[in-house]
């Protein structure tokens, strides 16, 4: 009982800290992945301006929500959240629609790149789990009695979570 | 009356062992001892399996990089890279801090379900393996052989790349170090003893003779071809787990790629 807690619950919070700083470095690995990935597409989908412009521009407003570990919360998680969302589906839209374009397909740069994009994709699932549990042990320990008590004192407050991402739950699955 | 409750308490007991066997029955726990190959489905024929466990124990001392494989009829509704993910990390492939596991994930293909297999990389190892790399593993050494029902030559082809790859990441010295100094406290203790009995016998027997000092050199030379000798085994290979001591920890962050058929 030495200090309450205090040490304790200020350890749960720089892990959530760290984590975010996780989850952050994850969402920006998938957007400098994103101008490469465009022109690649573009030398062989040139009928797919459209569908690339809404990538690049749910890239720049993904970009655009920059989210500090101390302006987290409800609200500010939310907008991030939906702005990364808008960039999620952007990309499988676009990866969808490179599926009638054989050469493309063919080509191994591209290859890799839809590797490098998959593999984000799971960073980024995997960061924002873990963000969750930390934020979870975090709130556990500091909503409990008597340590709520320490926690009001020194404004220790409850951090909000990533909401189940719904589009994800559902990845469309392209057979052929 | 006593009887009803107890009978209750064995009933509660029950349904909450059941319940929790059920929140774990999704991912298989690591054999006791643990080991690097889990053949969960039985495909594999025992003498290969056991190849390939020795192989890639042997690597595992030498390198401190735990590549494990994992073989399982059902993924639990995961997708393959969810599954990997967090069955690599509920078991620790790797050793902490260096987060140096690799798991190898393959579900075989069973009538009209697809095959998948997934290589998941710990964080050490994403510079070594980047997912592309790892998904060309996938597509180019394992499934070709997967599509012909040979699961162990595809694993071991998959294996041998990430051996290659993996194999100056990082090195046992830190490994070997700290196993070693495991045994220096014991050593310390051992030497007290000693010298606690020298001194003790050769006070009792210079009254006798005093060329009792020739005796204790060849304990010496004993002692420390003992010493010797088992930290040669430390380091040689043998059991997974007490070779290497087991998983260590490692951590994964979704790094790694993977591929169905």
């Amino acid at each position: 009982m030495t200090s309450c807690g205090y040490n304790k619950m200020v350890e749960l919070r720089e892990s959530v800290d760290a984590q975010w700083a996780q989850v952050e470095n994850v969402h920006q690995r998938r957007a400098d992945l994103i101008p490469n990935l465009v022109s690649t597409v573009k030398g062989y989908a040139m009928h797919e301006q459209e569908t690339l412009e809404s990538v690049v521009e749910a890239r720049s407003k993904a970009t655009d929500v920059n989210l500090s570990v101390d302006e987290i919360n409800e609200q500010t998680l939310k907008q991030f959240q939906q702005a990364q969302e808008g960039l999620s589906s952007a990309l499988s839209r676009l990866m969808v629609v490179v599926e009638s374009y054989p050469d493309l397909k063919a080509n191994q740069n591209f290859l890799d790149l839809q590797a490098q994009l998959e593999g984000t994709e799971n960073r980024i699932s995997v960061e924002r789990n873990k963000f969750n549990e930390a934020t979870r042990s975090y709130n556990t320990v500091i909503s409990k009695f008597p340590r709520n008590l320490i926690a009001m004192i020194f404004s220790f407050e409850r951090k909000p979570y990533f909401e189940a991402d719904e589009a994800a739950q559902k990845v469309p699955e392209v057979q052929f | 009356m006593k009887y009803l409750l107890v009978n209750k308490i064995i009933t509660a007991t029950l349904l909450f062992l059941l319940s929790q066997m059920a929140a774990r029955a999704q991912f298989p726990a690591p054999t006791t001892p643990p080991r690097l190959v889990n053949d969960f489905t039985e495909t594999l024929p025992l003498t290969s399996v056991n190849d390939l466990e020795n192989h890639l124990v042997q690597f595992a001392n030498e390198t401190s990089t735990q590549i494990a494989v994992v073989m399982v009829s059902d993924l639990s509704g995961y997708a393959a890279s969810d599954y990997a993910f967090r069955l690599a990390e509920a078991w620790g492939i790797g050793t902490k801090g260096k987060n140096n596991g690799i798991l190898i994930l393959v579900k075989p293909k069973v009538g009209n379900q697809k095959g998948k297999a997934f290589i998941a990389t710990g964080y050490g190892l994403e510079g070594a393996v980047p997912d592309a790399v790892a998904r060309r593993i996938v597509d180019n050494e394992m499934i070709p052989l997967f599509r012909k029902n040979d699961y162990y030559g595809g694993i071991q082809a998959g294996a041998n790349v990430l051996m290659e790859l993996t194999r100056g990441e990082y090195t046992a010295d830190a490994y070997l170090e700290k196993n070693s100094a495991d045994w220096i406290p014991l050593i310390g203790v051992l030497f007290f003893i000693i010298i606690i009995v020298i001194v003790s016998v050769g006070n009792k027997a210079g009254k006798i003779s005093k060329s009792s000092l020739g005796h204790d050199i060849p304990f010496w030379v004993l002692m420390s071809m003992l010493g010797s000798e088992s930290r040669k085994h430390n380091g040689g290979w043998g059991n997974f787990s007490s070779g290497s001591g087991g998983f260590g920890g490692g951590s994964f962050g979704g790094g790694g790629a993977g591929g169905s058929w």
